[in-house]
């Protein structure tokens, strides 16, 4: 049988760990695995949240792309122009094309600022920065070392974002750099949310809304950005309601990658309609796709492009075969969040179970405790990054973690079983 | 836990959204949209009302900008049909849980 192809289109996260796992699983002979991305920097990018206050430097969370792809997958450095589902071929942006027997879209999602009027105005990486990109976590980093204080607000644009929990641990980790920095009185911190809470999950709401309060951070909900008024320095909502700020610190609208929604098979926001178990698209049978590329309900979250790296890897191999994809995704997803103060929660949830309290990955026995500030948990965030890069970039496992979320060691109340 | 609507017994959670879409009608939707300061329901909120559980029972989550390029309205109407909070006021009206995050 003459060599067929898979093509991943992304070499991020959840792109690398397919590369790498298909690359195992799969003969040489059999199968050609090629992976295309414009970009020749992979970075670590929970490391995001961290440069702007200086606890990571630039030089850790970035290394070369092609570092990861296994001996034996093409790397092709180019823009898409788009996919053609109906010829079975991807056209890159100098128009060669790359045909494909199985197609894997790994795209990621980035922000936009430019669809918020005003966002990328005059005062972008002046006053008005991200965390989400490389470039805007460096210069609010290099905003905050000499800012001397006033109002700082954070903000979602709008939901969904990566990494969801991110701007509530950027609002934390603020408080304490402001405080070794012996000016947190000259700081006010507010946190603005379209959603209806800092928490909006009824066991997160309950354990952890003392977080906001003791932190002295302010709260303003249900706020849907419409425009940021560059030359009064406020945040305008469709409902008329206004927040000042002397440094916005902002998410911007999160979106697919454009040539997704170039070929015609994305959503509004340029996200792949993906089958939330078994992560075919639903635009073709020989199309997957996997990360925060997928409309999934899940997570925007490394976590997640691990867990279902190893589902989608099953469910190649049965497609290969003609068979059912048996394999099915639960949403799970497993995240450190940071508190401040040298602590973290450990959340482990998936599509139908919240985030509750017990202890991981071991049942009764931890070490990990769940939805409770340790230092312990902070210190698995920190270690993350030698694990990210060193464990599952390589498509390898991590011992005791499973793809599918366990209920052994979750305190669940007894009406949600 | 469960609250009386209409004379009818309805499961809500602590903060008021159905938890089983089954029990949800037009007239409990009429009763909550008062309880919420909406008022009156017409043919509009109607419209938005059915494009929201279309969209839950789709999986797709419900956003801003979801509505306003739905052609059902636009984003100023929507805020003008359900004060203060249209997306969390209009859920509960339609009988579907309010958009969350994963914590």
């Amino acid at each position: 049988m003459a060599t067929r192809n898979i093509v991943i289109l992304g070499a991020g996260s959840a792109g690398t760990m397919m590369a790498n796992h298909l690359k195992h699983k799969l003969h040489d002979h059999d199968w050609k695995i090629t992976i295309i991305d414009e970009a020749t920097t992979h970075y670590y990018q929970p490391g995001f949240l961290f440069l702007p206050f200086g606890i990571y430097e630039e030089h850790e969370i970035q290394k070369p792309i092609t570092k990861f792809i296994p001996h034996g997958v093409e790397f092709i450095s180019s823009q898409i122009q788009k996919i053609e589902p109906e010829n079975n071929v991807v056209l890159l942006n100098n128009d060669v094309k790359i045909p494909y027997d199985i197609l894997i879209i790994a795209s990621g999602c980035s922000i936009a600022p430019e669809e918020t009027e005003g966002m990328k105005g005059k005062l972008w990486y002046k006053d008005i920065f991200d965390f989400y990109s490389f470039e805007g976590a460096k210069a609010l980093h290099d905003k905050l070392k000499s800012w001397e204080g006033g109002k700082l607000v954070v903000h979602i644009t709008e939901m969904p974002i990566k990494c969801p929990v991110a701007p509530l641990e950027f609002v934390f980790l603020a408080d304490d750099y402001f405080k070794h920095k012996g000016m947190r009185d000259e700081v006010e911190i507010t946190y603005v949310t379209p959603l209806s809470g800092a928490f909006t999950k009824p066991f997160a709401s309950k354990k952890l809304g003392h977080l906001i309060e003791e932190k002295n951070i302010k709260l303003v909900t249900d706020f849907n950005v419409e425009k940021i008024d560059n030359e009064s320095k406020k945040l305008i909502d469709y409902g008329g309601t206004e927040v000042s700020f002397d440094l916005l610190v902002t998410v911007p609208l999160n979106k697919g990658a454009e040539f997704v929604g170039r070929s015609g098979m994305g959503d509004e926001l340029n996200y792949v309609p993906t089958n939330k178990f078994s992560l075919q698209s639903l635009i073709k049978e020989n199309i997957f796709a996997i990360g925060d590329a997928t409309s999934l309900p899940a997570s925007k979250a490394g976590s997640v492009a691990h867990f279902e790296s190893e589902i989608l890897t099953e469910n190649i191999l049965h497609y290969i075969k003609g068979e059912e994809l048996k394999a099915h995704y639960d949403g799970h997803a497993n995240c450190f969040v940071e508190t401040g103060n040298h602590k973290a929660l450990l959340i482990d949830f998936n599509y139908d179970q919240e985030p509750v309290d017990g202890s991981f990955p071991f049942p009764g026995i931890g070490p990990m405790s769940l939805m409770e500030e340790s230092m312990l948990n902070h210190m698995g965030k920190l270690g993350f990054k030698w694990i990210y890069w060193n464990v599952l970039m390589h498509g390898r496992a991590i011992p005791f973690i499973h793809p599918q979320m366990s209920t052994a060691g979750k305190h669940i109340p007894a009406h949600e079983l | 836990m469960e609250k009386l609507i209409n004379g009818a017994t309805i499961k809500v959670n602590d903060e008021g959204y159905l938890t089983d879409f089954t029990q949800w009608n037009k007239t409990i939707a009429e009763e909550i949209a008062k309880q919420e300061g909406v008022g009156t329901l017409d043919t509009k909120h109607w419209a938005v009302i059915s494009f929201l559980q279309e969209q839950h029972k789709n999986n797709t989550p419900i956003t801003i900008r979801k509505v306003g390029s739905s052609g059902v309205t636009d984003i100023k109407e929507f805020y003008a049909l359900f004060p203060n909070g249209p997306l969390k006021k209009a859920s509960k009206i339609a009988g579907i849980p309010k958009p969350v995050s994963c914590i």
